[in-house]
């Protein structure tokens, strides 16, 4: 049976492992040593043959992004770290920088390196204060140490709170002081990213991960995996689940294993409903519960490996208003500028609430997959395909729920059995 | 298009059709090219693609690999082996726009019968052609607060906006203004500007004319009319010399609204706020309408047409008289003025320029200006720009924004002479060489141009001695091209009609015997006057020596000169005809008082500063009043002279016949620049402009526009400032000789020598407050 593979999470549980004498106490800051003695070239190919791919929910292979970026061309290059994690379920990168933040400033220093860039910048977002206090101590040490500073500069910038900051392209504008909006492509960041200078925009996770492929070679992270989907990585468990949490396993591991790792549903319940990779991510039922979770896999099953934030969702839950919640957050969080997103997610929440009330009709389910159809692919960025992902697959797996609203006139569900507190106090 | 530029061809197959477009041509616009329309609302052929509307989906597949997902196909420029399918031929095209219209509707108000824009709506047409009859949406509508001024002038529905961002691109793109933006987001994502400061931009007005729908509207047109109870006539601007194609909107006989015209060699599709809003002087109470005739009592009474023409002949056969022409006139009324004033006043005695002006002036016009075409397209083209004595944004706005497309696209070089740096100037990234004003020959000098540069001159270059004889010199030196721009519509036309008195139509010297002759020839008249007239300073001055006794004057103020007073004192001496569309200083004056047609009334054409026509027909057609140049004919009919000059199509004809010289061109005779004056502790030199947004009279009556004009403020150095304690918004006491004006103080980029204040703006009128516009010593007090 596959067991978890802990290296960015190794050492969360020591009380101290967040500071600068933790992280160096178990080898921090080897491997940019490591990697500032290698030609740049010499490291993007090794994270190339590492086969580490984006962990921010596309699973773009890093270095192959690193290596679009051109070289020799005299111009400033900038690494940007994309930490505005928003997505709903999904809490890796949190936990990551709470617990370890140095390791992604080590990841910085070496991917600077590697894309010839001076300057690197971590955008994250504006709700977690802690974190940016345990982030800027954390580069302030590494400052200290002289980790930072010479050679390359790493600047946090906290975000306002916007989930569309989390595609590259609004974060870029917003890291310029604009408000946050998805720019027109080409160019590509790669071509004309931050201050219209060549620039590459990772995930937290992918970054972090660097440090380790650098001490330990590109084979020893390729043991781990499966054919195309190199590593390990964080699988964040949430819901209605007995041990919810971070678990760090190699791509490829089964809902069923780690469930069993972790001590299974909630104790009493079965599994209705999860979302592989947070709510952008079509949701899956029972009947994926050995799909490996790798990017090849959850896509062979209809959905996306996303972010590997698994909300687990028991009996008890009712779809519809599930639904209807992300729904509301996509409206609220739709930047406006394009207008299949915009409009849509204006329209899909009222529909939503009147189905979840009870007074829809079934040609309502028929014009929200119409709509969801307008949406998808239609949008100036995959914010409005996301926003549809969850309606389209719930009615797919769960049709019979939504018209039992119809029919009832009204949620068969008792909301109060799907909490925390059920029981509590009754 | 210039054909000699090689272009590289694109062929693309857009619904089976071939077509081959230039390299870079977006999907969209290949596609017009074969007539197919595929609806949209962000797109606009002159602002950067945005892709946000996303009405435009198309199928797309290059050489044989579709995209997964319909594209905009705003967005995508063609390439080879491009296969594109617009809603006529993909399913998935034609849902995916179907869809997208149909959400821009639920969110929009169902209000066209009492908006604006329905009628003329591209949102109203293309849910026509694209959307549902019937509505799926059974929801609650985003609602938001009635209109909100984002300027005296524009309002914003916000209920209506479709959020394309058609005017925040404009604005910041184009114009240069971006003082609106998209604020807030999703469905609430709305047009904003920033709280303390509104949307005064000179060309905001063309923000309203490129809103896809009735969100941005003009506050004087609002709720007005119809757009089908609208009668259109294109036409031109007279209120600059930029030469803005334009489009007349009238409704039984009234002048409802102006819109910017389309011309891509001009101003592409765009004009500025004076242009589209100041229209209401044509309609104003006061207009004159009937012929007025001084009595025996001194009295102007109502006369018939033939008693006041009969006045008019008899007092200038009575006398020795001298033509004044406003910069208003159109070039075939100048052309009339000017043969009037050879043939029927026997005189070369006439002058265009109601303004200051000088010698200097009128040798380099003959010498460089007249005949000669710096166009539009060569600042495309140009590797360095020139500004001397002229500030685009104020005074020919049109050429600014030329000018910023081109600073903007591929940061042409703009060096700017002047004693202020401007806003407009500041815009343009240009060099501000900082001279003391009077001091800008000197700069000229050191700057090194090819035969790619352009120097553009402003009229007012001629206040300062020996500027147009450096510019001259410049132009010999490099091969830089020159490109006079004056303030009013007119002057051009005016100037090569021949109403100067160093110059016959068409640009021939008067003291050129064969150019004489060639006119007398073909006017038909035995000879013409060899001596240089007087210039409109010297005519006055005549006036009140004795030696000319009667004028004939055309749309001038005598406020515009910097010695009012004799202009004035001459108007009460002389016996003064006066063609006038309005009550003014001349008419009332005047022994005769002969009313016109305004420019919405009469057809004709403006030369703009390139030398190009613009022509325009008559948008009130049952207007009474007849052109100058009608009137001028029958005036000469009764002193018996043939003008010849019935219609304007008789006077186009006519100056089309006679064509340009093709004999030598006037010399010039150098000038020197006069020296700095010295300066002692409150002593300043003056410097000044006229904004485009002033107290100029054809702005009258509309407050609308007046309401976004920039303020009116006392402008010096800081070290000036620092030297008198003078901080932002202290009063200043300016003052010649002739009399003082009190501004708040704006502490600046100005020359130490220098103190700026608006021309002719609201508590300042230099010219009338201290006979003096430019280059004159005056004290400052702080107060």
């Amino acid at each position: 049976m596959t067991s978890l593979t802990p290296v960015l999470s190794a050492h969360w549980d020591e009380k101290d492992s967040f500071t600068i004498e933790a992280y160096t106490r178990h080898g921090g800051y080897t491997a940019s040593k490591k990697a500032l003695a290698m030609d740049p070239d010499a490291v993007i190919q090794l994270v190339k043959d590492s086969g580490l791919r984006g962990r921010g929910g596309a699973g773009f292979p890093t270095g192959m992004k690193w290596g679009f970026i051109p070289q020799g061309d005299n111009k400033d290059h900038y690494l940007v770290v994309n930490a505005d994690e928003s997505e709903p379920g999904t809490c890796k990168d949190m936990p990551l920088l709470m617990a370890n933040p140095h390791v992604l400033v080590e990841g910085c220093i070496i991917a600077a390196h590697a894309i010839r860039a001076k300057h690197a910048f971590i955008y994250i977002r504006g709700e977690v204060t802690h974190i940016v206090r345990r982030l800027n101590q954390a580069i302030e040490d590494a400052y200290k140490a002289g980790h930072l500073g010479n050679g390359v500069d790493l600047v946090l910038h906290v975000g306002a709170g916007a989930y569309i900051c989390g595609e590259e392209t609004a974060l870029l504008d917003s890291l310029e002081g604009f408000r946050g909006q998805p720019r027109l492509r080409p160019p590509f960041p790669a071509i004309a990213g931050l201050y219209a200078r060549p620039t590459v925009v990772n995930n937290v996770e992918s970054i972090s991960a660097v440090p380790a492929i650098i001490n330990n070679g590109a084979e020893w992270y390729q043991s781990m995996g499966t054919e195309k989907s190199k590593g390990a990585t964080l699988y964040s468990l949430s819901g209605h689940v007995n041990h919810p949490g971070q678990f760090e396993a190699p791509l490829g591991i089964t809902l069923r294993q780690i469930l069993e790792i972790s001590g299974g549903i909630r104790t009493g319940h079965s599994l209705k409903f999860w979302t592989p990779g947070g709510s952008s991510t079509p949701i899956f039922t029972d009947e994926h519960l050995d799909t490996p979770l790798d990017y090849e896999g959850v896509a062979a099953a209809g959905s996306m490996l996303g972010t590997k934030a698994l909300q687990i969702f028991d009996e008890t839950t009712c779809v519809v208003r599930a639904v209807l919640r992300w729904t509301e957050f996509y409206k609220h969080e739709s930047c406006g500028k394009c207008t299949p997103c915009r409009e849509g997610t204006w329209w899909l929440v009222q529909i939503l609430r009147d189905l979840e009330a009870g007074k829809g009709t079934e040609e309502d389910l028929a014009k929200l997959l119409d709509l969801c159809d307008n949406i998808l692919g239609r949008s100036f960025c995959a914010l409005g395909d996301g926003a549809t992902s969850p309606i389209t697959s719930s009615i797919k797996y769960f049709r019979d729920e939504y018209i039992a609203h119809i029919t009832n006139k009204g949620c068969p569900f008792d909301p109060i059995a799907s909490t925390l507190f059920v029981g509590v106090g009754a | 298009m210039d054909t000699t530029e090689i272009v590289d061809l694109i062929t693309v197959v857009i619904d089976g059709f071939e077509v081959s477009v230039p390299k870079g041509t977006l999907v969209i616009r290949a596609a017009e090219q074969l007539g197919i329309q595929i609806p949209r609302f962000c797109d606009h052929p002159l602002l950067d693609p945005v892709g946000a509307c996303r009405q435009c989906l198309v199928d797309i597949e290059i050489n044989g690999r579709a995209f997964p997902k319909p594209q905009a196909s705003c967005t995508i420029p063609v390439e080879p082996g491009m296969i594109v399918k617009t809603q006529l031929t993909s399913t998935v095209a034609d849902k995916a726009q179907k869809g997208v219209m149909e959400f821009l509707l639920i969110n929009h108000p169902l209000d066209c019968p009492v908006c604006d824009k329905g009628g003329e709506c591209p949102l109203q047409n293309q849910a026509m052609s694209t959307g549902r009859a019937e509505t799926r949406f059974e929801g609650v509508k985003r609602t938001f607060e009635k209109p909100i001024n984002i300027s005296s002038q524009v309002l914003l529905d916000r209920e209506r906006c479709v959020l394309c961002a058609r005017c925040t691109r404009f604005s910041d793109q184009i114009a240069g203004d971006p003082f609106i933006t998209l604020n807030e987001r999703g469905a609430l994502q709305q047009v904003g500007i920033y709280e303390k400061q509104p949307f005064k931009s000179y060309f905001s007005g063309n923000t309203v004319q490129i809103c896809p729908v009735g969100a941005l509207t003009g506050a004087s047109y609002r709720f007005r009319a119809r757009p089908f109870d609208l009668v259109s006539t294109p036409s031109a601007c007279e209120h600059c010399a930029s030469g803005c194609d334009m489009r007349t909107d009238v409704r039984r006989g009234k002048t409802l609204r102006r819109l910017a015209g389309d011309d891509s060699s001009v101003n592409e599709e765009w004009n500025c706020d004076k242009g589209r809003w100041a229209f209401k002087y044509v309609t104003a109470v006061d207009r004159l309408t009937h012929p007025l005739v001084r009595n025996e009592a001194g009295v102007l009474v109502q006369a018939s047409w033939p008693e006041a023409i009969a006045a008019a002949a008899n007092g200038l056969k009575a006398n020795t008289s001298a033509v004044l022409v406003g910069g208003r006139a159109t070039h075939e009324d100048a052309y009339g003025f000017s043969k009037f004033a050879r043939i029927a006043l026997g005189t070369n005695d006439i002058d265009f320029r109601s303004r200051l002006s000088s010698d200097e002036e009128r040798e380099f016009l003959a010498a460089h200006v007249v005949s000669s075409s710096t166009t539009y397209r060569d600042i495309d083209r140009a590797d360095h720009v020139v500004l001397v004595g002229f500030e685009p944004e104020e005074e020919s706005p049109i050429v600014f924004l030329r000018l910023n497309k081109q600073v903007r696209k591929r940061a042409l070089k703009v060096t700017a002479i002047a004693s202020k740096l401007s806003i407009g100037v500041e815009k343009l990234k240009a060099e501000f060489v900082k001279v003391a004003p009077g001091q800008e020959a000197a700069a000229l000098s050191s700057l090194a141009l090819t035969a790619q540069s352009i120097i553009l001159v402003g009229e007012r270059a001629c206040e300062s001695a020996g500027v147009l004889t450096a510019v001259a010199a410049l132009a010999d030196s490099t091969g830089a091209k020159i490109a006079w721009i004056p303030r009013r519509a007119g002057e051009r036309g005016a100037l090569e009609a021949g109403a100067i008195g160093n110059l016959l139509p068409g640009g021939r010297p008067v003291i050129d015997t064969p150019a004489r002759v060639d006119i007398a020839t073909f006017w038909g008249v035995p000879s013409l006057p060899a001596t240089v007239g007087r210039s409109s300073d010297e005519i006055y001055a005549a006036v009140n020596s004795g030696s000319i006794g009667a004028l004939i004057i055309g749309g001038v103020d005598p406020l515009d000169s910097d010695n009012s007073a004799a202009a004035l004192e001459a108007l009460e001496k002389a016996f003064v005809v006066s063609l006038e569309i309005a009550p003014s200083e001349v008419s009332a004056r005047a022994n005769v008082v002969l009313p016109v047609a305004a420019i919405t009334e009469k057809s004709g054409s403006f030369l703009n500063w390139e030398g190009r026509a613009r022509s325009f027909d008559a948008a009130v057609h049952d207007s009474l009043n007849r052109s100058d140049l009608r009137i001028l004919s029958m005036i000469a009919e009764e002193m018996g002279a043939e003008l010849n000059l019935g219609t304007v199509t008789a006077a186009a004809k006519e100056i089309a016949s006679l064509g340009a010289w093709d004999g030598a061109r006037a010399s010039m005779k150098p000038v020197n620049p006069t020296d700095a004056p010295t300066l002692s502790g409150n002593q300043f030199i003056l410097n000044s402009w006229r904004r485009l947004l002033d107290l100029g009279t054809l702005q009258k009556g509309e407050e609308n526009l007046a309401g976004t004009a920039r303020q009116t403020v006392a402008v010096i150095s800081p070290n000036r400032a620092q030297a008198m304690g003078v901080a932002d918004g202290d009063l200043l006491m300016i003052s010649t000789s002739h009399g003082s004006v009190t501004l708040a103080a704006l502490v600046e980029n100005i020359h130490d020598d220098a103190i700026w204040a608006p021309r002719n703006s609201r508590g300042s009128q230099l010219l009338v407050n201290l006979g003096a516009g430019h280059g004159a010593v005056v004290t400052v007090v702080k107060l």
